[in-house]
């Protein structure tokens, strides 16, 4: 059972119907104990960093997040929700993260347009067994904030928009995606069916 | 880089596809979410979803119609009319729908814009512009309430406007190339695409593949929406994107079925 937590934040109906179509049981929940006894953890989230933090914590869910990630329970998070999972964002001001992951979340400043919203080639970056068998392809992006990860190893797949952002992040059962796999077509719905396989 | 996005558009009334829509092998054409399934599969890289509804019986079968294609696309889409208030932008966004449109509401409210891009975040917020060239004026004026009563507002100002209030994005229909299929109208997506800081979609007056490649090599255009050369199975999408790999642009590719 996959956890997909709710704290107000997103459009969980889409990201649950994907998991739908590839025969992957879900509940949508912000109970504490119904994430405890799931078995993985899916983190959505569009919207502002600040927010978001805002009503995690208010829901109580900042903490039981956090603890079952250090414990070891597959969490994935995906757009806003990868970028929760660092130290910090200056999105709006400084609002510190989950901190499961070491980095800051940066405005995006290029000369191109902001957000940065549409399909964009994923390049992957290093081995991982998210990429089992996958080829790289394009992916829908829609963002105006990018993640600046401390450790470079924790980048797993980048994406240029005149220059390489963030696209994927992993590190031991803590995964996360910039673009959003349940509008990606089939290499989404691809990315998605491993991390639900438990290929991390 | 990131890619051209090519956007088919499906005019909804009452739940059914508006407009003519003669494709072969589509079991019941005015389906919505069935010629948008199509659409998904046939390499379009977002879709836009346009309700005119007049009723209120019709709106609410809209939100049935979003709720059964966000359990069905793999790709982001957009629904825009009748979007008056934040209680239909969460209702339409709760139903599964990635971002509404706002048009005629968007210049009689514009808090809309604002309160919408704070609740929802910016990538949510599509303004549409309906823009006709005024000659005596010399500019191109905003149109509203289906292009039938005109505005004060310059093009180009209000489109700056909406970007500083919250616009994630920009939808810019030509109504003077609207329906000609003579190609978009390149000076008003030029002028546009240079004003604003964020994506515009050109829309009005695709007749061919060819059309694609102008607006994307001679416009800052990050996308094209088209209805009828698509419904009417003119050109495909997969054409429009062959034809503008040739010429050197970036285009989401998918394997023929």
């Amino acid at each position: 059972m996959i956890a997909i937590i709710d704290y107000g934040m997103g459009n969980l109906y889409s990201l649950s119907q994907a998991l739908q179509r590839l025969d992957h049981e879900y509940v949508i929940t912000d109970d504490v104990e119904t994430i405890q006894k799931a078995d993985k953890m899916i983190l959505p989230g569009v919207g502002a960093f600040g927010d978001a933090m805002r009503e995690l914590n208010q829901r109580g869910l900042t903490k039981i997040i956090f603890e079952e990630a250090i414990a070891g329970k597959p969490l994935l998070g995906i757009c806003l929700g990868m970028q929760l999972l660092f130290t910090g964002s200056d999105e709006h001001g400084y609002y510190s993260g989950l901190n499961l992951l070491a980095g800051h979340v940066k405005e995006i400043k290029v000369d191109l347009p902001v957000p940065h919203m549409g399909w964009n080639w994923l390049s992957f970056r290093h081995p991982h067994p998210l990429f089992r068998s996958l080829e790289e392809g394009h992916v829908y992006f829609v963002h105006s904030y990018h993640v600046q990860a401390s450790n470079t190893e924790d980048v797993i797949a980048t994406t240029d928009y005149s220059q390489d952002f963030t696209a994927i992040v992993a590190r031991k059962n803590i995964i996360g995606m910039q673009f959003h796999p349940e509008k990606s077509g089939p290499l989404g719905m691809q990315l998605l069916h491993q991390f639900a396989e438990g290929r991390i | 880089m990131i890619t051209k996005r090519i956007i088919p558009c499906l005019d909804v009334k009452d739940g059914r596809v508006v407009k003519g829509v003669s494709f072969v092998g589509l079991r019941d054409a005015g389906d919505p979410v069935e010629l948008a399934s199509l659409y998904d599969q046939t390499g379009a890289d977002e879709l836009v979803f346009l309700d005119i509804s007049a009723s209120h019986e019709g709106r609410e079968t809209m939100i049935d119609v979003v709720r059964q294609a966000a359990s069905k696309l793999t790709i982001p889409f957009t629904v825009g009319g009748g979007i008056r208030s934040v209680e239909d932008m969460t209702r339409t966004l709760r139903a599964g729908a990635d971002k509404v449109s706002l048009n005629t509401a968007a210049v009689l409210s514009p808090e809309l814009i604002s309160e919408g891009a704070r609740r929802f975040g910016n990538q949510c917020i599509v303004v549409a512009i309906d823009a006709k060239y005024d000659q005596e004026l010399d500019d191109w004026i905003v149109y509203t309430h289906g292009g039938r009563e005109h505005t004060k507002w310059s093009v180009l100002d209000w489109a700056r406007h909406v970007v500083e209030l919250g616009a994630g994005e920009i939808l810019l229909t030509s109504m003077d190339q609207d329906g000609q299929k003579n190609g978009f109208d390149l000076d008003l997506v030029r002028a546009v695409s240079e004003a604003v800081t964020v994506p515009v979609i050109a829309s009005g007056g695709a007749g061919n593949a060819q059309d694609f490649v102008e607006v994307f090599t001679r416009t800052k255009a990050s996308a094209a929406l088209a209805a009828s050369i698509f419904h009417y199975e003119e050109v495909s999408i997969m054409e429009v994107k062959a034809l503008l790999r040739d010429r050197g642009e970036e285009v989401r590719w998918i394997p023929s079925r």
